[in-house]
C-alpha cells in the first residue's frame, strides 16, 4: 500500500509490508534516553500528557479538598489560612499546568503535522525545549507550593498579592517561565501551519482543529508576554516593594487587573479555542459528515482569537472603571458570544443528513454542546452589564467559567483522549466503560456546578471559606457531584490505563474517519509518512459517495 | 409571577428599586436562553435520532449551509445579544449615576469590617442605618487592600480601592435588615468581612439620627465633666476645617473666593472645569481625592503643578472630611448647619 491519496479507510486493516522496516514511534527506540531527548513531535506529545495528567489529578486533589471543605460553614477540615492556598493552587495548577498546555501540547503537537502531512513541527528542537521549559515552569511552582503556598486566589489581585506574606515570588516565577513554553509552542505551530503543509492542502483545506490551533497560537504568542511581564512585576514587588500597585506611593491598584486581564481573558480561548477545534474533528468523524459552515466555522475561530483582546474589560464592571469603558467592553463581549454561537450552530447542522454513530467521544460532543451553550449564554449574562453588579465574583460566576472554560475544555480533552487513543498507542478501550464514565463525568459535572450557579444567585461570594448557613444545602449538593465527577474519572484512569496495556490492536482507522490524521499508520512511524510524499485530493472529512460526488460551493 | 420566578432561581429576596430592574433584565435573560437552548437541544436530539448510522460505512450527502442560513446563524443572537446589552448597560448607567437628591455616606473598608460615616455624623462600624424610600449614595474606599461592598438584597456591588472614591447608589423599598458581604478577596478572614444595613422608615431614622447626635453630644459634655480627653469634633465638615488647616490645604487655597496659588475651595465642587490638555472635568469626590492623592493628573487650567502629593499623609476618612468640607464652601455664604433634606440640590 501506498500512503498517498484517497482516504481508504479499510477498518481494522492488517499491518502493511512497510511495518517491519519502519517501525511505530512508540518502539522506534526503547531508552529512557530515547524518550527523554526525542525531537519526535509524538513522543513529545506522549511526554506532555503525562504530566499534563499528573498535574490534572493534583489541581483535582485540590479541588476535592474545597469541596469537602465547603460541605459545612465554618472549618471542617483546615483552617482559612490553608483553604486560601487550597484553592489558589487549584486554579494554578488546573490552569498554567493543565488546561492552557492541555489540548495544544498534547494533541496539538501530535496532530497537527500529521494532519498537514508533515514529518514533524518546523523546529522540533524548540519544540522539545518548550516541553522542558514547561517541566522547569512546573518544578519552580510546585517548590513554591511545597514551600509554603500562596494565599493570593490564581488572579493575584494587588495590592493583596504585593502584601501578602505567603511565598509568591517563586510561583509567580514558575508561571514566567511557562510563559515560554507556551510562547515556543505558539510560534511553532504558526510556522507549521504556514510552511509545512502538503501539496494540496490549502488554507480552506486545513482540518478545523488546526485552524483553531493556529488561533489559539496567535494569541499564546501575542498575550503571554503581558502575563510574563506581570508575573515577574509582582513578585519583584513582593520581594522589594518598590510601590507599582500601592496607592501610597503614587502606584495603581487597578492597573494590575487591566494588564492581568489582558492576559487572562484571551488565556480562556487559549484552553477553549482547541477545544473548539477538536469537537469539529469529532463531530464529522461521528456523523460521517463535512463539516456544516467549514469557513463560518474557520473565521469565527480567528474571529473569538481576535476580539477576545478586546474583552477584558468585562472583568472589571465594578472596579471603578467608568461607565463609558464598562459599555464598550460590554458591547465587546457580544461579539465573542456571536462567534461562539456561529460555533454551535454550525456543528448541530453537520449532524443534519449524517450517520451518527453514538460512540464515547460523541457523548462527550453532546456534554461539550452542553456546557458550551450554558456555560456561553451565562457568560453573555454575566457581560450584560447591570446583571453583573450583583453576580460578579460570586459563585454564579464559578459556576459560569467552570462550565465554559473548564466544562467544555474537559469534554473536548476526553474526547480527543478517546478519539485519538487508536492513533496515538494503537490500540482500542472499553466502549462500555467509556460510555458509562462519560455519562457519571456529565451528570457529576452538573450536579457540581448547577447548584453553584444557584448558591451564587442567591448571594454567596467566591472564595468563602466561611458562610452564612443558608447556602449550606447547596454547597452540600455540589460536593455530592464533586464526588460523582471524581468516581467518572477514576473509571477513565482505570479501563485506559488497561488498554494501554492489554488492548486489542486497533488497526489504522477504527472510526473510519476521512480527517487528514488517519491518513497515515495508526501509530505512526517515527516520521509518520512512508514513501513518497502524500497528497490530499479531497477536502477533510469528505464522506460522499465517490460516485456522486459533485461538491457544490462552500460558503 | 416574578416571585415565583425568583425562588427558582434562589434570588435572594428583592429590596431595593435597582433590584426590581435587575430581576426583570434576569429573568428575560433566563427566560431566552432556556426557551432557545431547548430549541437547538431537541433539534439535536431529533437529528442524532433521525441521522443514526445504519451502516458503517455509510457515505452522506455534502450539505453545506446557504449564505441565508448563515445570516440567520449571526444575526439572531445578535439582536437578542444586543437587545440584552442595551437594556443592562442603560441599568447600569443607572445605578452609577446617583441622583442629586440622594443622601451620601461613606464606606470605608479595612481588613477585616467596614466603617460607614455620615457627613453630619455619625459614624458607625458594620452596620449602616438608612431611611427606606430615599436614595442614598455610597462613597467608598478602602484602608489596605481591595474589598468590595456586595448587598445580595439590594443587588448592589462596588469595590473599595485604596486612594480613590467609588460611587454606587441604592433606594431601599422595605425596612428591615440585609446582609452586607465583601465580595473581592482581602485575605484571611475575606469571608467574616460582613456587615448590615437596617432600613429603617423615614420617620425611625430621624429619630434614630438625632439619637445618635444627642449621645454623642452627652459622651461629650460627660468628657468634660471628667475632664478627660474630649473626643474629636465628628461633623465631617468641621473635621475637614480643622485637616485643611493643620495639613496646609489653606497655604494655597484660599476659602473667601480669591484665586491664589490653588484654585478657591469656594464653590470648587460641582464645578465644570476646563483642563490643560483641553478636556472639561466635573469637580465630584472622586476627583477631589484623585487632586489630593495624585495632584498632577488632572490639572485645572491656569495653574501650575506645584501640589505636594498626600498620598499615605491622609487616611480614608480624613480625605473625606476634607471632601466634605470642601463640598460645604458651595457659595460664598457658607452652608451652615446640618445637611438633612437633600443633600446638594443646586443652589441659585
Amino acid at each position: 500500500m501506498t500512503p498517498s491519496s484517497s482516504l481508504d479507510t479499510a477498518g481494522a486493516a492488517p499491518h502493511d509490508e512497510h511495518h517491519d522496516h519502519h517501525p511505530s514511534y512508540l518502539v522506534d527506540g526503547t531508552t529512557i534516553k530515547s524518550w527523554l531527548l526525542t525531537v519526535d513531535h509524538k513522543r513529545i506529545g506522549v511526554m506532555f500528557l503525562f504530566f499534563i495528567l499528573l498535574f490534572f489529578l493534583v489541581g483535582g486533589i485540590f479541588a476535592l479538598l474545597i469541596r469537602v471543605e465547603l460541605l459545612t460553614p465554618g472549618p471542617t477540615i483546615m483552617d482559612a489560612m490553608t483553604y486560601n492556598r487550597t484553592f489558589t493552587l487549584h486554579g494554578l495548577v488546573m490552569i498554567f499546568l493543565f488546561m492552557i498546555p492541555a489540548i495544544p501540547a498534547v494533541f496539538g503537537n501530535f496532530m497537527l503535522p500529521l494532519m498537514l502531512g508533515a514529518k514533524d513541527v518546523a523546529f522540533p528542537r524548540l519544540n522539545l525545549a518548550s516541553f522542558y521549559i514547561y517541566l522547569t515552569g512546573a518544578v519552580f511552582m510546585l517548590w513554591g507550593m511545597l514551600n509554603g503556598g500562596l494565599d493570593t486566589g490564581w488572579t493575584f489581585y494587588t495590592p493583596y498579592s504585593t502584601h501578602t506574606t505567603t511565598t509568591v515570588a517563586p510561583v509567580m516565577f514558575g508561571a514566567f517561565i511557562i510563559g515560554f513554553s507556551s510562547i515556543a509552542t505558539g510560534i511553532n505551530f504558526i510556522v507549521t501551519c504556514h510552511t509545512m503543509r502538503a501539496p494540496g492542502i490549502t488554507w480552506f483545506k486545513m482540518p478545523l482543529f488546526v485552524w483553531a490551533i493556529y488561533a489559539t497560537s496567535c494569541i499564546q504568542v501575542l498575550a503571554t508576554p503581558v502575563i510574563g511581564l506581570l508575573t515577574v512585576l509582582v513578585a519583584v514587588e513582593n520581594l522589594f516593594s518598590f510601590g507599582m500597585f500601592d496607592p501610597a506611593r503614587g502606584g495603581d491598584p487597578v492597573l494590575f487587573q487591566h494588564l492581568f486581564w489582558f492576559y487572562s481573558h484571551p488565556a480562556v480561548y487559549i484552553m477553549v479555542l482547541p477545544a473548539f477545534g477538536v469537537m469539529s474533528e469529532v463531530v464529522s468523524t461521528y456523523s460521517r459528515k463535512n463539516i456544516f459552515g467549514y469557513r463560518a466555522v474557520a473565521y469565527s475561530s480567528l474571529g473569538i482569537a481576535f476580539v477576545g483582546f478586546f474583552a477584558w474589560g468585562h472583568h472589571m464592571f465594578v472596579s471603578g472603571q467608568s461607565t463609558f469603558d464598562a459599555g464598550v467592553f460590554g458591547v465587546l463581549t457580544m461579539l465573542v458570544g456571536v462567534f461562539t454561537a456561529i460555533k454551535v450552530f454550525n456543528w448541530v447542522g453537520t449532524v443534519y443528513k449524517g450517520a451518527v454513530e453514538f460512540s464515547t467521544p460523541f457523548a462527550y460532543f453532546c456534554g461539550f454542546l452542553f456546557f458550551t451553550v450554558f456555560g456561553g449564554m451565562t457568560g453573555i449574562a454575566l457581560g450584560t452589564v447591570s446583571l453583573d453588579v450583583p453576580w460578579h465574583d460570586t459563585y454564579f460566576v464559578v459556576a459560569h467559567f467552570h462550565f465554559i472554560m473548564v466544562g467544555a475544555t474537559i469534554m473536548a480533552f476526553l474526547a480527543s483522549l478517546h478519539y485519538w487513543f487508536p492513533k496515538m498507542f494503537g490500540k482500542t478501550y472499553h466502549e462500555g466503560w467509556g460510555l458509562v464514565s462519560a455519562a457519571l463525568i456529565i451528570l457529576g459535572f452538573n450536579a457540581t456546578f448547577i447548584p453553584q450557579f444557584l448558591v451564587g444567585n442567591n448571594g454567596m461570594p467566591r472564595r468563602y471559606y466561611d458562610y452564612p448557613e443558608r447556602f449550606q444545602a447547596l454547597n452540600v449538593a455540589s460536593t455530592a457531584g464533586a464526588s460523582l465527577l471524581a468516581f467518572g474519572f477514576l473509571i477513565i484512569a482505570f479501563y485506559l490505563t488497561y488498554a494501554l496495556v492489554f488492548g486489542e490492536a486497533s488497526g489504522k482507522n477504527p472510526w473510519r474517519s476521512k480527517g487528514y490524521e488517519w491518513v497515515s499508520e495508526s501509530p505512526p512511524p517515527t516520521h509518520n509518512f512512508v514513501g513518497p510524499q502524500v497528497t490530499f485530493p479531497e477536502e477533510p472529512h469528505f464522506y460522499v459517495d465517490p460516485k456522486k460526488a459533485e461538491v457544490p460551493d462552500a460558503v | 409571577m416574578s416571585e415565583l420566578l425568583n425562588n427558582l432561581l434562589f434570588l435572594p429576596e428583592s429590596a431595593s428599586t435597582f433590584a426590581e430592574r435587575v430581576d426583570l433584565l434576569h429573568h428575560f435573560v433566563v427566560g431566552t436562553t432556556m426557551v432557545m437552548s431547548a430549541g437547538v437541544g431537541l433539534a439535536a436530539l431529533f437529528m442524532f435520532f433521525r441521522y443514526r448510522r445504519r451502516i458503517p460505512d455509510q457515505a452522506t450527502e455534502y450539505v453545506v449551509p446557504t449564505l441565508k442560513t448563515e445570516f440567520l446563524f449571526v444575526s439572531v443572537p445578535l439582536v437578542f445579544f444586543l437587545a440584552w446589552f442595551g437594556i443592562g448597560f442603560r441599568d447600569f448607567t443607572w445605578v452609577t449615576t446617583p441622583p442629586k437628591d440622594a443622601m451620601d455616606v461613606y464606606v470605608m473598608g479595612k481588613q477585616w469590617m467596614w466603617k460607614f460615616a455620615y457627613p453630619e455624623g455619625p459614624n458607625g462600624v458594620n452596620v449602616l442605618h438608612v431611611p427606606a424610600n430615599r436614595p442614598v449614595r455610597l462613597l467608598i474606599t478602602s484602608r489596605d487592600v481591595l474589598h468590595s461592598f456586595y448587598v445580595p438584597a439590594f443587588r448592589i456591588k462596588m469595590d473599595a480601592l485604596p486612594g480613590r472614591y467609588t460611587q454606587i447608589w441604592f433606594e431601599a423599598t422595605k425596612p428591615g435588615t440585609y446582609q452586607v458581604l465583601c465580595t473581592e478577596y482581602c485575605g484571611l478572614s475575606h469571608s467574616k468581612m460582613l456587615a448590615e444595613v437596617v432600613v429603617l422608615p423615614q420617620e425611625e431614622y430621624d429619630v434614630w439620627i438625632k439619637d445618635q447626635r444627642r449621645g454623642r453630644l452627652q459622651d461629650r459634655q460627660d468628657a468634660l465633666a471628667d475632664t478627660s480627653l474630649v473626643p474629636p469634633v465628628a461633623r465631617m465638615v468641621d473635621q475637614g476645617q480643622v485637616l485643611a488647616g493643620t495639613q496646609g490645604c489653606l497655604k494655597c487655597h484660599s476659602v473667601d473666593g480669591s484665586a491664589h496659588i490653588g484654585p478657591t475651595f469656594v464653590g470648587m465642587y460641582d464645578r465644570v472645569e476646563k483642563l490643560d490638555d483641553g478636556q472639561t472635568i466635573r469637580v465630584d469626590e472622586a476627583y477631589i481625592t484623585q487632586s489630593m492623592m495624585d495632584p498632577g493628573a488632572h490639572l485645572v487650567s491656569g495653574y501650575q503643578n506645584v501640589m505636594p502629593t498626600y498620598q499615605g499623609k491622609l487616611q480614608g476618612p480624613e480625605t473625606a472630611a476634607i471632601v466634605e468640607y470642601i463640598k460645604s464652601l458651595r457659595t460664598p455664604n457658607v452652608r451652615e448647619g446640618a445637611s438633612e433634606g437633600p443633600a446638594y440640590d443646586p443652589i441659585q
